[in-house]
């Protein structure tokens, strides 16, 4: 009964800030309501028991991308106009990419109510008593060892090129040395002189 | 206690579900403010005893209920919302900032089983709702469309996002070597380190971590010296400047209460929770939460040490203390300890 209500109440909550995200007309308003979209997402995972995927959708998610996301978009300078205008030039885009998003709803519907789908005997069924964890850190490191790897270097590639791209070298801005500051003595920076009167310092 | 309305008083389990996690949440969010008013006016006590001056003194006998008539006061305030300002952004922000001050300690264990929800990914349930903590600044920040809480709210996001990275390395280590995510289960695996003392610091190996955690939930919570997002020489008063009566008490009070969740984290991971300091049996005698308490305070106690002696960081320092330190030092660590551990476990 519980379950019920809470999957109704976070699935309808998904759906509307889903919604609310491409209907809101204020940017940083859509990263939030696609931030209340995430969190609820959570809680449908929540809710099937999947308790590890809906922390790290959490963390990753709504704790860092989305926190990055909002960043952008506070800082960029949107013309509202600009905006609008794109609106005719891409509905037809658009449309065929709605029109096809529903289409494999549709067949994906269709093949579910066609039967032929044994869940008994799906590629892992793992005991329900093991922790989430366990399951999907034995899963990883063993079965899937090499597509996780190949994953982290997928990332580790698209970090790198980040940092090649954005990267640039400015000329002229001066550092604080930490090292040498440190280093540095009373006796190597000053020096006691007395000049004859008349004659100044040699600096 | 769902037990007790279960079989008790003869509820469905469900309604005694409800009831019993009702409760809980009110044992657990009444007295923590209570705590919150108290720990403030200890703050301004312990600070004013390090700078030789007097602290509050003048509301009830040596000022104990300053915090309290503070709250009055600014219960009776008007709150001020800017023309300029996102009405329901501004608002929200600050309910946010309080609400995910609070949820953390739902997976806090107080004693042996006594915690709220003992789920088994406890302490990624900690990292997920301190990294929502974030919000609550940027949104007072950006809404408040004004200059300096919109520097102050860049600041406080970048601070925090570039810290919960070294915070999650040094957990790793830590849920490495305890071997589980629950609270609880880490409390319990701090338990008669070389058969006398409780507590993860205790080990030459983690006590490094504890350390960096530590400056980390400094940075964390924002507490001097890295109170950069507040630093009221550049930024009036930050986030908050365009804040005023309850919705700016709501800030202080999820302020205090995270920096008292962070001192029970720091308590609770490294230096053994409820357990007492050593793993003698007369000790065991005190209630877990005494031990507990007495932990937080003592670490509540140094971070207003801290705040009152240590000059605020520069804003570069800051993340260079982040990123070019903490990062790579708690990432050496997680190799390091998983080495050391495979060593243990496996041999060579």
């Amino acid at each position: 009964m519980i379950q019920a209500l809470a999957f109704y109440l976070f699935a309808l909550v998904v759906l509307l800030s889903g919604a609310m995200t491409i209907l809101s007309r204020n940017p940083v308003h859509s990263v939030l309501w696609l931030i209340l979209a995430f969190f609820n997402a959570a809680g449908l995972m929540v809710l099937v028991g999947a308790e590890f995927i809906a922390m790290l959708l959490v963390i990753v998610y709504v704790g860092a991308v989305a926190v990055l996301f909002l960043f952008v978009v506070m800082m960029l300078d949107i013309d509202f106009a600009e905006l609008r205008a794109g609106f005719v030039r891409y509905a037809a885009l658009g449309l065929l990419l709605a029109v096809a998003l529903v289409a494999e709803i549709l067949i994906g519907v269709g093949a579910w109510s066609a039967g032929g789908i044994d869940l008994a005997r799906r590629a892992a069924p793992t005991d329900a008593g093991v922790p989430n964890i366990e399951a999907i850190g034995q899963l990883l490191y063993t079965r899937y060892l090499f597509i996780f790897e190949g994953a982290g270097l997928v990332l580790l590639v698209a970090m790198i090129g980040a940092i090649v791209l954005t990267h640039r070298e400015r000329s002229g801005s001066r550092y604080q040395n930490i090292a040498r500051q440190n280093a540095r003595r009373p006796q190597d920076a000053t020096r006691n002189v007395r000049p004859e009167i008349g004659q100044g310092v040699q600096l | 206690m769902t037990g007790f309305f279960n079989s008790t008083l003869g509820m469905s389990y469900g309604w005694s579900w409800f009831l019993a996690t009702i409760i809980g949440i009110l044992v657990i969010a009444l007295p923590l403010m209570l705590a919150v008013a108290m720990i403030i006016y200890a703050d301004r006590k312990i600070w004013a005893a390090m700078a030789l001056r007097r602290g509050p003194n003048v509301v009830g006998p040596f000022g104990l209920l300053q915090s309290f008539a503070d709250g009055l006061k600014v219960f009776l305030q008007e709150t001020i919302v800017p023309s300029a300002a996102n009405r329901g952004l501004f608002l929200l922000a600050p309910i946010i900032t309080f609400t995910v001050a609070l949820i953390v300690w739902a997976v806090v264990p107080f004693q042996p089983s006594v915690v709220l929800a003992d789920i088994n990914v406890g302490l990624l349930y900690v990292l997920a709702a301190s990294s929502l903590g974030v919000y609550g600044i940027i949104l007072a920040g950006w809404s408040s469309n004004s200059k300096y809480p919109f520097f102050s709210a860049i600041r406080a996001a970048a601070q925090m996002v570039s810290y919960e990275v070294a915070i999650g390395f040094v957990l790793i280590s830590i849920v490495m070597w305890a071997g589980t995510f629950n609270l609880t289960g880490i409390v319990e695996a701090q338990k008669g380190l070389y058969g006398f003392i409780n507590g993860f610091a205790f080990n030459p190996l983690l006590f490094p971590m504890s350390v960096v955690f530590l400056i980390s939930s400094l940075a964390e919570t924002q507490r001097a010296p890295f109170d950069l997002t507040e630093a009221e020489s550049e930024l009036v008063a930050g986030y908050q400047t365009e804040y005023s009566s309850m919705s700016f008490a709501l800030y202080w009070l999820g302020e205090y209460a995270n920096v008292l969740l962070m001192c029970t984290l720091n308590a609770t991971l490294f230096w053994g929770g409820y357990l007492p300091p050593f793993d003698w049996a007369p000790l065991y005698v005190v209630p877990g939460i005494i031990w507990l308490f007495a932990k937080i305070l003592f670490f509540f106690f140094v971070f207003s040490w801290i705040k009152a002696t240590v000059p605020r960081y520069r804003y570069d320092q800051l993340m260079r203390l982040g990123w070019k330190v903490f990062l790579p030092l708690s990432l050496f660590w997680v190799f390091l300890v998983s080495g050391v551990l495979m060593f243990m476990r496996v041999g060579v």
